[in-house]
């Protein structure tokens, strides 16, 4: 058994006698017996380090990872390459192991990072105020809405259907909480259904959160949807992928009150799904409602430039109940990943680095759209990640493509059933073209496959010709 | 005391942006390869950026010797004591990092279809087993972020446990002695704080329970409470207080910030709870890394297991000879929904699991009573000398795993604050306790030492104290203009906020 402690039975007599009593079981007392529990817990017994290790190996070896499977999904995360010296910073004990800085004369290389984070997700998003992190994407996004709520005392949504689902259905989850309603806008041709927009935003309307790229990858035109909300005094709250924001205009020139995201992409590992981090910015007006940790410049007695948690009369360890947001323990060590992930990548590689996806993500969306019994569900432009449709149990065909060794995409049917038969590819710098062009032939051999399954040859002469027609 | 400016104070900050130089750069990026098309046939150019954004340009070498060099202004645990209460400064062991970093866990999608995820869905009900057999509940979710998050989770599983009763309460109760999270999670979850006061043996004044029971009969949703509190005792009431809670309608709310001195003693499921968030981060080693990653899973009753968020991880049994298999359940048609994206912070059950594992049963309960056994035994240090004098502990008792002191006496005899303390501990390499909390207690410092920390750190601890009470005596300005060594010396945090400077502004 692994302990990690140190006290051997002469320093607990030791200490037992210091503290006056003559056993443990003495400081227990205080517990009335009738709740002590009274027999061991009914776990297995502890092992050596060696033994957890191979457990724990053992378990890893039944996932099918990016590094064993060629990953084509995102949804959200992205299978991106998170550069060494990532490792390498993140790991150091005086990153990894301090907690909050609270006090801050010791704790300058955390603040001072957190600074240095805020000021590079500011550049991001083109807005002049950014936290230090939350705790991800989706639960960014409620977070937001209660902001929304608070700056027009106003408790109605409207979200476009392009928005991640997980992020829609957390912002509903929330709500049930702070007592808001969400209306939600449909999707036309990908984009967001501008007029249905229009319509559903009104006076009462605190915020409108939309999402670009979307999740089905389409690039919105933020600025134009954004006007209902400006109309009616509503917040604009846009959500979006870090690494498109080298090419794509920023949230914050197109008139968003807040920008947010999941920070996954930017030096952070997939995880199974976390830990990562949201990042979350924001216009100067709404700096004293933002929630979480923010780090802000000053100065020492002797006049020493120096970090300090800024603003924290917004947080609930000073105000309470009145606090602008409940959140304590953040994503501080996935943040300072980001960090040296973008000062890694710097302005012109984060500028090439989108640029890579684009052009990559343009070429497997077209070779792609060119497969017999694949089409795309939209055309709208893209930036990383696009959908296509599929003429073919979309289930039945990634597992075919899985057995090739590739995770082929998202299927979009449980969150989407309109789009039951949709799948979502996403493309990363790992993402090679022989990989794209091999997805293609595993694709495309999946499809025909499965058409053929379950179709009898004139059957499937037939669907060809009509999937001709239906698909070109 | 000689000012000399010690290097590191002589160094001036600078940012990494400071330090850029256009035209360097780090990554080099993998060829195109595909052919390329001008951007804007691609998209729009009026949704393309004009300028990239002004990220550094710096080489690799001195990108790591900028963060580096930053990592030195930093304490951290692996270097010193770090008696933070409430926060469990525990050791955080190597190998939990090892088995997270396996590309099986660290490169696995989170979308993975759960046919080709049956490790980590496996490890992810493993934990949550474990979990409920800690917390003496029969469900676990492991989805919340944090515990704020398994608060707020907490307080929206019972707000849909009253609403599927036809009942709509308003108000949660909560000691005055609270997490300042507690009060903040019950705004976000719509509801009203009521405020309950605390008896002079540092648990929940029962007279004041049953009053604001009575003043809000029919109102009551819920009692958050800490047990231990954060007075660092064990409220003997709890199975009195469970039941005038439950006979009142509402739910009784465990914040699990203190579990760390009662696994394998005591558990909340027993206590009465019927909601338990467990953090991670505190007594199962995950590391804080100086602001997170946590993660805040939460323990449930079986009335309230049908409210759990989505998706739950579940075991369906095999059949014709096939072992069991794990898989994400949608189907809940009760749930509260999502309260983020996918599973939760995998990476995080990841290194807890193996905590678990490496400690067995047996070494969870040992590790809690090394934690009591440190605590009183600091506690009983502290009680000597000019500490137990200037520094009395608030609620003279034996306590848990953590301890109040007030500085109230050291303040009226000396003149010192509990922040000056607090500073002046930082010259001699240790971390301060948490100061100013519980609000209850006048210039509080709570210290909890985890039973990771051995006998002479808790000795050179107690000395110190002792030490900086002594110089007072004679020198009390020594204290308050401290710290002297530390990279930068006391900051002004009033000005941060007065005129709040956020990023640095480029040109």
């Amino acid at each position: 058994m692994t302990r990690y402690t140190s006290a051997t039975p002469d320093d607990r007599q030791e200490m037992l006698d210091a503290i006056g009593v003559g056993s443990v079981d003495a400081l227990f007392e205080q517990i009335p017996e009738p709740l002590r529990l009274g027999r061991p817990l009914a776990l297995p017994d502890g092992l050596s380090e060696a033994e957890v290790y191979e457990r724990l190996s053992a378990l890893a070896e039944r996932n099918a990872d990016a590094e064993e499977q060629v990953c084509f999904v995102g949804a959200g995360m992205y299978d991106h390459y998170v550069p060494a010296i990532v490792d390498a910073i993140t790991s150091r004990s005086e990153f990894l192991t301090p907690y909050t800085p609270y006090q801050p004369e010791i704790s300058q290389g955390g603040l001072q990072v957190m600074f240095e984070f805020q000021t590079a997700m500011s550049e991001l998003t083109g807005l002049p105020v950014s936290n230090a992190g939350l705790y991800e994407g989706p639960s960014s996004v409620a977070s937001a809405g209660y902001l929304a709520m608070a700056a027009t005392k106003r408790k109605r949504f409207v979200i476009s259907r392009g928005v991640h689902p997980h992020s829609r259905e957390t912002l509903r989850t929330y709500s049930v909480g702070y007592g808001a309603e969400v209306v939600e806008v449909g999707l036309e041709g990908g984009l967001t259904d501008a007029a249905a927009l229009a319509e559903a935003v009104d006076g009462e309307t605190a915020a409108v959160l939309l999402q670009s790229p979307n999740f089905l990858g389409a690039v919105e035109d933020v600025e134009a949807l954004g006007a209902a909300a400006k109309e009616h005094g509503s917040l604009l709250i846009v959500a979006c992928d870090p690494m498109t924001l080298g090419i794509l205009k920023p949230p914050g020139e197109c008139g968003a009150d807040i920008a947010l995201g999941e920070g996954q992409p930017l030096g952070n590992r997939l995880d199974f799904g976390g830990p990562s981090f949201g990042f979350f910015c924001a216009t100067e007006a709404q700096i004293r409602r933002m929630p979480g940790r923010i780090a802000g410049e000053t100065e020492d007695v002797d006049g020493r430039r120096g970090f300090v948690l800024a603003l924290q009369t917004r947080e609930q360890h000073i105000r309470r109940e009145k606090a602008t947001n409940n959140i304590c323990t953040a994503q501080a060590l996935n943040a300072l990943g980001a960090m040296v992930h973008l000062a890694w990548l710097g302005r012109q590689g984060f500028r090439g680095l989108g640029e890579l996806l684009i052009q990559r993500t343009a070429y497997a969306r077209e070779r792609l759209a060119a497969i017999d019994g694949v089409e795309l569900l939209h055309e709208a432009p893209v930036a990383r990640e696009f959908a296509v449709r599929l003429a073919a149990p979309v289930g039945k065909v990634l597992d075919r493509v899985a057995e090739r060794g590739i995770a082929a995409g998202y299927p979009l049917g449980r969150e989407y059933p309109e789009f039951d038969d949709g799948l979502l590819v996403a493309i990363t710098e790992r993402r090679t073209r022989a990989q794209i062009d091999e997805l293609v032939e595993a694709l495309g051999a999946a499809v025909a496959a499965e058409r053929g399954a379950f179709l009898s040859d004139s059957e499937r002469k037939s669907a060809v010709a009509e999937g001709a027609a239906r698909w070109r | 005391m000689a000012l000399t400016e010690t290097p590191m104070q002589a160094e001036k900050a600078k940012t990494i942006f400071e330090k850029s130089k256009a035209g360097r750069r780090a990554a080099a990026l993998p060829e195109v390869e595909v052919p390329e098309k001008p951007l804007a046939e691609l998209i729009p150019e009026s949704l393309l950026r004009a300028e990239a954004p002004r990220l550094p340009e710096i080489a690799e070498p001195e990108i790591v010797r900028h963060y580096n060099r930053l990592s030195r202004r930093n304490f951290d645990l692996d270097t010193g004591f770090y008696p933070l209460g409430s926060c469990t400064m525990k050791h955080n062991p190597r190998l939990n990092e090892r088995v997270a970093a396996l590309p099986g866990h660290a490169r696995l999608h989170p979308a993975q279809d759960p046919r080709r995820a049956q490790g980590a869905l496996e490890l992810m009900w493993l934990l949550q087993e474990s979990l409920s057999e800690i917390c003496g509940l029969p469900h676990v979710s492991l989805q919340p972020s944090a515990g704020s998050h398994g608060e707020l989770a907490g307080l929206l599983l019972t707000r849909a446990y009253h609403a599927d009763r036809g009942e709509e309460r308003t108000k949660v109760l909560a000691p005055d002695t609270s997490h300042g999270t507690n009060p903040a999670s019950v705004t976000m979850a719509g509801y009203e704080v009521v405020k309950v006061a605390t008896n002079e043996r540092g648990g929940v004044e029962m007279d004041d329970l049953r009053a604001k029971l009575a003043e809000n009969e029919g109102e009551v949703a819920c009692l958050m409470l800490t047990n231990p509190n954060t007075l660092g005792v064990f409220d003997e009431n709890i199975a009195e207080i469970a039941s005038l809670i439950h006979e009142a309608g509402g739910t009784l709310y465990y914040d699990g910030a203190n579990l760390n001195a009662v696994m394998g003693h005591s558990r909340p499921g027993d206590m009465g709870f019927d909601i338990v968030h467990v953090n991670l981060h505190k007594s199962f080693s995950q590391p804080h890394g100086g602001g997170g990653p946590g993660a805040g899973p939460i323990a449930v009753s079986d009335r309230i297991e049908p409210y759990l968020p989505k998706p739950q991880v579940v075991r369906r049994e095999g059949s014709n000879g096939h072992g069991p298999s794990f898989d994400l359940d949608f189907e809940r048609p009760k749930s509260i929904g999502r309260l983020r994206g996918f599973q939760g912070n995998f990476g995080v059950f990841v290194r807890s699991y193996a905590y678990i594992l490496s400690l067995g049963g047996d070494g969870l309960s040992e590790a809690s009573e090394t934690a009591v056994l440190n605590a009183n035994y600091l506690k009983a240090r502290l009680a000597e000398g000019r500490a137990g004098e200037r520094l009395p502990i608030a609620f003279d008792r034996h306590c848990m795993h953590e301890f109040v002191l007030s500085g109230k006496p050291m303040k009226r005899d000396l003149g010192l604050a509990t922040l000056d303390l607090a500073k002046r501990l930082l010259d001699f390499g240790f971390h301060p306790p948490t100061v100013y909390f519980p609000l209850l207690v006048d210039e509080a410092l709570m210290v909890e030492p985890t039973e990771t920390e051995a006998k002479e750190s808790l000795d050179a601890f107690a000395a110190a104290v002792e030490k900086i009470l002594a110089e007072a005596e004679t020198d009390p300005d020594l204290a308050k203009n401290a710290p002297y060594t530390t990279p930068v010396r006391r900051l002004d945090e009033v000005r941060a906020t007065r005129q709040p400077v956020v990023r640095l502004q480029l040109d």
